[in-house]
């Protein structure tokens, strides 16, 4: 396929003009806590009144059915213009994509809206304390009751679950089951009877995700994703997005690039090559995901497992550029700030949606084709 | 712009593949190594057939260039398989006659027919150019069995002797110290010919590169499926598995940033983006063979088992063509002076 890059030029004007007009300035507080918390959602509701809050779905949930390269310009220009974290992130680029592959047209009509406009903030629960890299662990259940299901057990690193309205997550519904077998997809309320919270702070004090305690809590049919018991399945047709470009789009990287590449210039010691080269590799690398994700829509065919690829690649270079940034700020490196932030964030990449560990092992036996491991 | 190939691309690099494939080119390799070019000569003509080096001749001058995207497909292949021979060098030189010598009312009229001349033996597999930009590219590679030595020394362009061939880490590779004879040409152009020549060295050299490791991936997959020890293939430990997904991570960033500067060729961003490729696939490739040769173990540091060709050959491009930290450097010096 042929992308005409100059044929999106239009919108990405459109984008570049609005967030000049629009992105706070200061910017909000870290969207790690309460009050900026409350600011990155005014945000989602600001960004949606512009149908600029999910560009890529159909319009009548919010968006403006754009083609997949205009979603990575959007993301080029949201980096580019300093605009502040998507808050609602767990829910447009994890619980969407599911919904739109398995989710009822009344599911559809009902969550993406209130998602769509920041009313909405989803977070996550798929990991428990006995349940991390090997997701298939988990304990916590879902009961049948008439009408629905009852939810009880414990789950946690639910990441913007300390502030957020509502969670997603496996429950096994089925115990004699197999480990992938007999668990079920359901979405459920956090501020409800039976559901207990406990922030969590993260390595930097911020409590960025929470511990969940469910004790009978009620979901009702309607909020169960796909059949009960082919949860696995489901959760797994769209982890690749997780893994992919969505969660974290080139755009991200250009913009941390260029960053990087100003405080250079205005910090760095010319002569110091090793930081130069450093410098050099992460811009080197942020254009090579970038063209890797002109390639990828560029494809016809899924890309399944090749997704773990782009997932150790982005996470890695996170850390890589960030480490290189607080080295080029020295002594300052130590101090709050946006650099500091993005660092303490990186260092979740390569544990998060899997770790790379694991991605390696992905990679290895479904990508290159190596014996799977049989001890 | 296509990030992708299309589908006569592919084909033209299937074909390569095949081509290759069937020409017993390891065995051309080591011939070449001891001195017998003949059959690596052959392999030369047989890939002229096929077009390739007309892909950097233009069609004024009796090629099909210039077809970077092509190019690329072609020098991927070509590293896939070792092949031996100044290969960027005579695709450079091709840039190189044709920035001085192709149409233009300035060009000297003495040199327009000199370039007139080869191009079109380049083009068609009659002629192997040898090339040094020196500080980058010093030595000449292949001298002896090339049929034109040039050399650039600043503003001026030269004949050279192909002086006599170095020990060197790839013995495919004869490195020679050539002996600049008769001025070809003088000026300021010569500078910018000769950028725009180094300019194609290194793309050619860094898709070169990414076939390189991607071969050295492909035996090393193919290696640890099959050897056991401890009673099951050694491509079932998590440790062997991990380096080898690395590397995959490595060449499949590193492929999309020689594409990449393959498709902006001809524009200003063009030595910006082929360094970045450069630097990128020269890393890429370097890793694969390290972890190639760690993960066949003993045999894969021997002479006479074939991996070895693909492994010295990506120490020896590595730096060929102008080093990672030189690319890095002329990465960084376009963003801030730009």
């Amino acid at each position: 396929m042929d992308l005409d890059l100059s044929s999106v030029e239009p919108f990405r004007a459109e984008v570049r003009d609005w967030l000049r007009a629009h992105v706070p300035d200061p910017p909000p507080p870290s969207l790690e806590t309460e009050e900026g918390f409350t600011a990155h959602r005014a945000w989602e509701r600001e960004l949606a009144g512009a149908r600029l809050s999910v560009v890529s779905w159909p319009a009548r949930y919010g968006g403006r059915d754009a083609t997949p390269l205009e979603w990575l310009v959007f993301e080029e220009e949201y980096y580019a213009a300093g605009a502040p974290g998507r808050v609602s992130q767990n829910g447009i680029n994890l619980l969407a994509p599911t919904l739109f592959r398995h989710g009822t047209p009344e599911q559809l009509d009902r969550v993406l809206p209130p998602m769509a406009s920041g009313e909405e903030i989803w977070a996550q629960a798929w990991s428990e304390p006995g349940a991390g890299s090997d997701l298939a662990a988990l304990r916590a259940t879902a009961t049948r009751v008439d009408g629905g299901w009852l939810l009880n057990g414990q789950k946690t690193w639910s990441s913007r679950a300390a502030f957020a309205d509502r969670g997603f997550g496996l429950f096994r519904s089925d115990p004699e089951a197999g480990r992938h077998r007999g668990l079920t997809y359901a979405m459920f309320p956090l501020e409800a009877e039976g559901v207990t919270r406990r922030p969590i702070g993260r390595i930097d004090g911020k409590p960025a995700f929470a511990e969940l305690f469910l004790d009978d809590v009620f979901v009702p049919d309607r909020d169960v994703i796909g059949a009960p018991g082919e949860g696995w399945k489901v959760a797994m047709s769209t982890a690749g997005n997780e893994r992919g470009l969505t969660l974290r789009s080139p755009g991200r990287f250009l913009a941390a690039a260029d960053r990087l590449l100003a405080l250079w210039r205005e910090r760095a010691d010319p002569a110091d090559t090793a930081l130069r080269d450093r410098v050099a590799d992460a811009w080197i690398k942020a254009r090579a995901y970038r063209l890797k994700g002109f390639e990828t829509i560029s494809r016809t065919e899924d890309v399944g497992a090749e997704a773990s690829i782009n997932k150790i690649f982005w996470s890695e270079l996170d850390v890589a550029l960030h480490e290189t940034a607080l080295d080029l700020l020295g002594p300052d490196g130590e101090l709050d700030g946006d650099w500091l932030e993005g660092y303490v964030f990186s260092l979740a990449g390569p544990i998060y949606a899997g770790t790379n560990e694991i991605q390696r092992n992905v990679v290895a036996e479904r990508v290159l084709g190596l014996p799977r491991d049989r001890s | 712009m296509k990030f992708v190939l299309d589908a006569e691309q592919r084909l033209f690099g299937e074909t390569l593949d095949k081509l290759l494939a069937g020409a017993g080119t390891p065995g051309a390799v080591r011939a070449w190594s001891a001195g017998e070019p003949e059959p690596g000569l052959a392999l030369w003509r047989s890939l002229a057939g096929a077009g390739v080096f007309a892909l950097a001749v233009p069609e004024s001058a009796g090629g099909a260039g210039p077809l970077p995207v092509e190019l690329v497909t072609a020098f991927h292949e070509l590293g896939r398989h070792a092949a031996p021979g100044p290969l960027a060098e005579t695709v450079a030189a091709a840039v190189l006659l044709d920035r001085l010598g192709g149409p233009g009312e300035d060009r000297d009229r003495g040199f327009t027919e000199f370039a007139a001349g080869w191009l079109p033996r380049i083009a068609g597999g009659a002629a192997v150019v040898s090339l040094a930009l020196p500080p980058a590219v010093p030595y000449a590679l292949d001298a002896g069995v090339a049929d034109l030595v040039l050399v650039v020394d600043g503003d001026e362009l030269r004949e050279a002797a192909p002086g006599t061939p170095m020990t060197s880490l790839d013995p495919a590779r004869r490195l020679c110290r050539p002996a600049p004879g008769a001025v070809l040409a003088t000026g300021p152009e010569v500078r910018r010919a000769a950028a725009a020549a180094y300019g194609m060295g290194v793309l050619a050299c860094a898709a070169q590169l990414v076939g390189v490791g991607r071969r050295l991936l492909e035996v090393t997959v193919e290696y640890a499926a099959a050897r056991r020890q401890f009673g099951r293939p050694v491509g079932e430990f998590q440790a062997v598995k991990h380096h080898l997904a690395d590397v995959l991570v490595g060449l499949e960033y590193a492929r999309p940033l020689v594409h990449g500067a393959a498709l902006s060729y001809g524009s200003p961003d063009f030595p910006r983006d082929a360094s970045a490729g450069k630097a990128a696939a020269s890393e890429a490739a370097y890793a694969a063979a390290r972890i190639a040769l760690q993960v066949h173990g003993a045999i894969g540091y021997t002479d006479e088992y074939d991996p070895s060709l693909w492994i010295r050959k990506a120490r020896a491009l590595h730096s060929a063509w102008g080093s990672p930290a030189d690319h890095r450097a002329r990465v960084i010096a376009s963003l801030t002076t730009g």
